[in-house]
C-alpha cells in the first residue's frame, strides 16, 4: 500500500499525499467505522473503509437461543427503528412455522412499523443537518423523534430497546388512547416536517453542501446491492412494501418517492417525503383497523393464557414447554425480506426442527452500503464525508451485527 | 503621569469592563441561552447558588473553574514552545484592537457648539477636545485595527502546526487561508468608506457621521456605502472563524480543528479570544457603518430635528446625559450585531472549504472592487 500512496504528485512544487486515519472515534463517524485517507491537501484520494468495531456476534449468539429469545438480539441490529426488526424477524419465522397471524396483528406491525421508520428518517434528517452545523434543525427533528418515541414507549413500554414482536403476534394490542396521541403527534411531527423544510430545504448552504456530492448512479447501486432510500434516490423505485407486500402495505396507498440523480441532497429529500407518505400509512391504518385478537390462536407458538397456566395441567404444560424448549419450528430454510428504514432487511434462517434456530443470517442494508460507500467519497472533498455518511445512514448495530 | 493612570483605567475599563465582560456572558447567554431558546429547549440552570439558578450564570463560573482545574495535557511529539505561546498569540491581539475604538467623542472642557449650516459639525468653544473615551488618539487607527487583526492569523496557524495533529494541521491551514482571503476583501470593502470620509481616525470617522442629508437623514456609513457594508458583515464573519464560516473548527470532519490537542485554560483563552474576535467585529462595523456612539438628531447641545431645537433638563446636565446616551448607543449596536451574528451561528449550516474560498476571492472581491470603482466614480463626478 505504501508504494503506490507516496507517489509524489506531478506538481512543481514537491508534495506528499498525507494519510489521515479518520475514526473509529471521531465526530462524524458515529456507529464507530474507520475511514483510512489518502489527501491531497483536502481532496480525498482513496479511502479504505473499516467496519467491525460493533461486532457483537449477533448471529453466533442466535444460535443459542430460542426462537423467542432471540428478539430482544433483534433490537440492537438498527437500534433507531428496533420495531421493524423485531416484525422482520417475526415475519421469517412465521413464513417457517407457515402460520398466520389475526389481521389487527398486521395492521398493529404495519403502523409500528411505520412509527419506527419516522424515527429512523427523523434522526438521519437531523443528524445530517448538525454534522453541517445547522444544529437547530437537528434539535427540531430530534423533538419529533421524542414524540414519536413517547408513542412507543406508551404501546411497547419501552424506548429504545422495545422487545416488542413476537412469533404469531405482538407482546400487547395498542393502548386505548393511542389514536388520540397519534393525532397530537401527527401535528407537531407535520409543524416539524413543515419547519425543517424551512431551515434546510431551500438554504443555499445547505444545497451547495449536498447537491453533486456523493453523487450514486442506478447502475453502481443495484450492483452493490443498495436499497431502501440511497437506492430510490437514483430513480429505482424498489421498495420492499410496494413490490413484495406484506403485513398490509398490499391495502394501504402510498407513493414510494424517488430521486433523480442520486446525489446527497436527494436522499435527504427521499427521506423528507417517506416521513409525509409514513404518515399517510399510519393514518389510513388507524382508520381501517377493526378490533380483534392481536395473537395467533396456534398452541405450538404463542403461549396460553394465564388462567389456563394457573388452573389447568395441560396449560401449565404447554406454557412450560414453549418458555424451555423453545417453539419447535419445522426443519427448513426461508429467506424473508422487509423494508427496514436504511433498506431491505432480509433473515435467512435455518431451522434443524428443534426449538433454537440452527442458523440466522442478517443481509443488514447498512453493511452493504458500506460496501461502495468509498466510491462515493473518493474524488470529493473531505468535508464531503460528512453529508454523504450521513445520507447513507449507517447504523453501526445493524452493520456490525 | 496622570496620562499614564488615565490610560490604564480606561484600559482596565474597556478591556477587562466591557470587552471580556461581554466575551465571556456570551459564552453564556450567546452560546447557551440564546441558543436554548431557539431550539426548544431550556438551557443550564442546574448549577445554582442557594437554590436560584440566576438564568445560568452559577453554571458559567463552574465552567470557568472547570478550565481551571482542568489538566493542561501537552501532546507527546509537540513543539512544547509554540504549543503554549500559540493561545496568548491569538488572544493578545483580539484585546490590543481595543486601543483604536472610541465608545465616545473626545470629552469637551469648554462648551460643545453643534452648526446646523455646517451640517451639524460639533465644535467645541472655550476648550479643548480631551480623549477620555478611548484608550488612544490614533490618527491612522482603522489601520492599526486592521494590522493587529491580520496578527491573530498567526497563532491559529502556530496552534495547528505545534500540536502535532494532522486535524489540528489542517485546522490551521484553513484559518490562515481563510483569514487572509477575507482579509482582502474586507480592506477593499472599506476603501470606498475611506475615500468618502477621507480619514483613517475612527473617531472623526464617527463624528462625520453625524452629519445630516437633507437635514433628517444621518451620514452613516451604511446609508453611503449599503453594499460596502453588506461586504464588510461578511468578511468580518470570515475573519472571526465564526459559524457559518467555522471550518477551521469544523467540529464534524476535522474534530476541532487547531484547538483539537488543546486543554484547560488554552483552551479557554482561544474559545475567549474568538467571542473577544466576534465583539471587535461587531465594534468595528458600529463604528465604521452604524455611526458607532451617534444617536440620531442627539447632539452634545440638545436635540434638533429638521429645524427644531430643544435643550432638556439645561445645558450643562444635558452634555452629561448625552455622553452617557451615546456610550449607551455605541454597546446596544455592539450587542445588537453580537446578536446578529449569533443568531445566525444557531440558524446556518456550514461552508464547505472551496465554496469559502469562492465566496471570497470570486464573489465578494469583485463586488467590492466594483463598489469600491463606483463609489471612486461619483466622487469624482461630485
Amino acid at each position: 500500500m505504501a508504494e503506490d500512496i507516496y507517489q509524489p504528485l506531478d506538481q512543481d512544487i514537491h508534495t506528499e499525499p498525507m494519510i489521515l486515519q479518520m475514526g473509529p472515534s471521531h465526530p462524524a463517524t458515529h456507529g464507530t467505522v474507520r475511514f483510512t485517507l489518502t489527501l491531497d491537501g483536502e481532496k480525498v484520494i482513496k479511502c479504505d473503509t473499516e467496519v467491525g468495531y460493533l461486532h457483537r456476534g449477533f448471529e453466533k449468539e442466535c444460535e443459542n437461543s430460542t426462537w423467542t429469545q432471540v428478539f430482544p438480539y433483534t433490537d440492537r441490529l438498527n437500534y433507531v427503528s428496533p420495531l421493524l426488526n423485531n416484525f422482520g424477524y417475526a415475519l421469517a419465522v412465521e413464513r417457517l412455522l407457515e402460520i398466520e397471524v389475526p389481521e389487527r396483528c398486521n395492521w398493529i406491525r404495519t403502523i409500528m412499523g411505520e412509527i419506527s421508520r419516522l424515527s429512523d428518517h427523523l434522526t438521519c434528517v437531523g443528524a445530517g443537518g448538525l454534522e453541517l452545523g445547522a444544529m437547530t434543525a437537528f434539535l427540531y427533528a430530534l423533538e419529533g423523534r421524542e414524540l414519536v418515541w413517547d408513542l412507543i414507549e406508551e404501546v411497547t413500554g419501552a424506548r429504545l430497546t422495545v422487545s416488542y414482536g413476537r412469533i404469531g403476534g405482538v407482546k400487547d394490542d395498542l393502548t386505548e388512547d393511542f389514536a388520540d396521541r397519534w393525532a397530537y403527534t401527527r401535528g407537531r411531527l407535520q409543524e416539524i416536517h413543515a419547519n425543517t423544510h424551512k431551515l434546510l430545504t431551500r438554504n443555499r448552504i445547505f444545497l451547495d453542501r449536498m447537491q453533486g456530492t456523493g453523487v450514486l448512479t442506478p447502475e453502481m447501486g443495484i450492483s452493490y446491492g443498495y436499497t431502501g432510500p440511497v437506492l430510490r434516490s437514483t430513480g429505482v423505485d424498489y421498495d420492499v412494501r410496494k413490490d413484495h407486500p406484506y403485513f398490509m402495505y398490499g391495502e394501504v396507498d402510498f407513493d414510494v418517492p424517488v430521486g433523480d440523480t442520486g446525489d446527497n441532497y436527494d436522499r435527504y429529500l427521499v427521506r423528507m417525503e417517506e416521513i409525509t407518505q409514513s404518515i399517510r400509512i399510519i393514518d389510513q391504518c388507524l382508520e381501517r383497523m377493526e378490533p380483534g385478537p392481536v395473537n395467533s390462536d396456534d398452541p405450538r407458538v404463542v403461549l396460553p393464557e394465564k388462567e389456563k397456566v394457573y388452573n389447568s395441567i395441560e396449560g401449565m404444560i404447554n406454557h412450560f414447554k414453549i418458555i424451555f424448549e423453545g417453539i419447535q419450528v419445522p426443519p427448513g430454510e426461508v429467506y424473508s425480506y422487509t423494508e427496514a428504514g436504511n433498506g431491505e432487511l432480509g433473515f435467512y434462517i435455518v431451522s434443524n426442527g428443534t426449538g433454537k434456530p440452527w442458523k440466522i443470517h442478517v443481509r443488514s442494508p447498512s453493511l452493504i452500503m458500506m460496501g461502495g460507500l468509498h466510491h462515493l467519497i473518493e474524488g470529493g472533498l473531505l468535508a464531503d464525508i460528512i453529508p454523504t455518511f450521513d445520507t447513507i445512514n449507517m447504523i453501526g448495530g445493524e452493520c456490525d451485527k | 503621569m496622570a496620562e499614564i493612570l488615565l490610560s490604564v483605567v480606561k484600559i482596565a475599563v474597556i478591556v477587562f469592563g466591557f470587552v471580556m465582560l461581554v466575551a465571556s456572558l456570551m459564552t453564556l447567554l450567546g452560546d447557551r441561552k440564546q441558543s436554548a431558546k431557539i431550539q426548544n429547549r431550556i438551557g443550564p440552570n442546574q448549577a445554582r447558588f442557594f437554590g436560584f439558578s440566576l438564568a445560568g450564570i452559577p453554571h458559567f463560573l463552574a465552567d470557568g473553574i472547570k478550565m481551571i482545574l482542568k489538566e493542561n495535557v501537552t501532546p507527546a511529539q509537540s513543539n512544547k514552545f509554540l504549543h503554549t505561546i500559540a493561545p496568548g498569540l491569538v488572544f493578545v491581539p483580539a484585546l490590543v484592537g481595543w486601543a483604536v475604538v472610541p465608545f465616545m467623542d473626545h470629552y469637551c472642557t469648554g462648551t460643545v457648539q453643534t452648526l446646523p449650516q455646517m451640517n451639524y459639525t460639533e465644535v467645541c468653544v472655550g476648550g479643548e477636545w480631551k480623549n477620555y473615551f478611548s484608550i488612544m488618539h490614533f490618527n491612522s487607527g482603522l489601520l492599526f485595527a486592521f494590522a493587529i487583526a491580520a496578527v491573530s492569523v498567526y497563532g491559529a496557524a502556530i496552534a495547528g502546526w505545534a500540536s502535532n495533529s494532522k486535524f489540528s494541521l489542517l485546522g490551521g491551514l484553513r484559518s490562515s487561508a481563510q483569514m487572509i482571503s477575507y482579509e482582502v476583501s474586507m480592506g477593499l470593502s472599506l476603501a470606498g468608506v475611506l475615500m468618502i470620509y477621507g480619514t483613517l481616525n475612527l473617531n472623526e470617522m464617527v463624528r462625520m457621521q453625524g452629519n445630516m442629508f437633507g437635514d433628517w437623514l444621518p451620514m452613516w456609513g451604511v446609508v453611503v456605502q449599503p453594499l460596502a457594508f453588506f461586504l464588510f458583515f461578511l468578511a468580518g464573519l470570515a475573519e472571526t472563524k465564526r459559524a457559518p464560516f467555522d471550518l477551521p473548527e469544523d467540529e464534524s470532519v476535522i474534530v476541532a480543528g487547531y484547538i483539537t490537542e488543546y486543554s484547560s485554560m488554552k483552551f479557554a483563552m482561544m474559545q475567549l479570544s474568538e467571542y473577544a474576535a466576534t465583539v471587535f467585529i461587531a465594534a468595528l462595523i458600529a463604528v465604521i457603518f452604524l455611526g458607532g456612539w451617534q444617536v440620531p438628531y442627539v447632539y452634545a447641545d440638545g436635540i434638533r430635528f429638521l429645524d427644531n431645537h430643544w435643550v432638556p433638563f439645561g445645558e450643562d446636565a444635558w452634555y452629561w446625559i448625552s455622553i452617557f446616551l451615546r456610550i449607551g448607543a455605541m454597546v446596544f449596536k455592539i450587542l445588537f450585531l453580537v446578536w446578529l451574528q449569533f443568531m445566525m451561528r444557531w440558524t446556518l449550516p456550514r461552508f464547505r472549504y472551496d465554496q469559502v474560498m469562492t465566496l471570497g476571492w470570486k464573489i465578494l472581491l469583485p463586488l467590492s472592487i466594483a463598489n469600491l470603482f463606483v463609489t471612486a466614480l461619483v466622487l469624482a463626478i461630485l
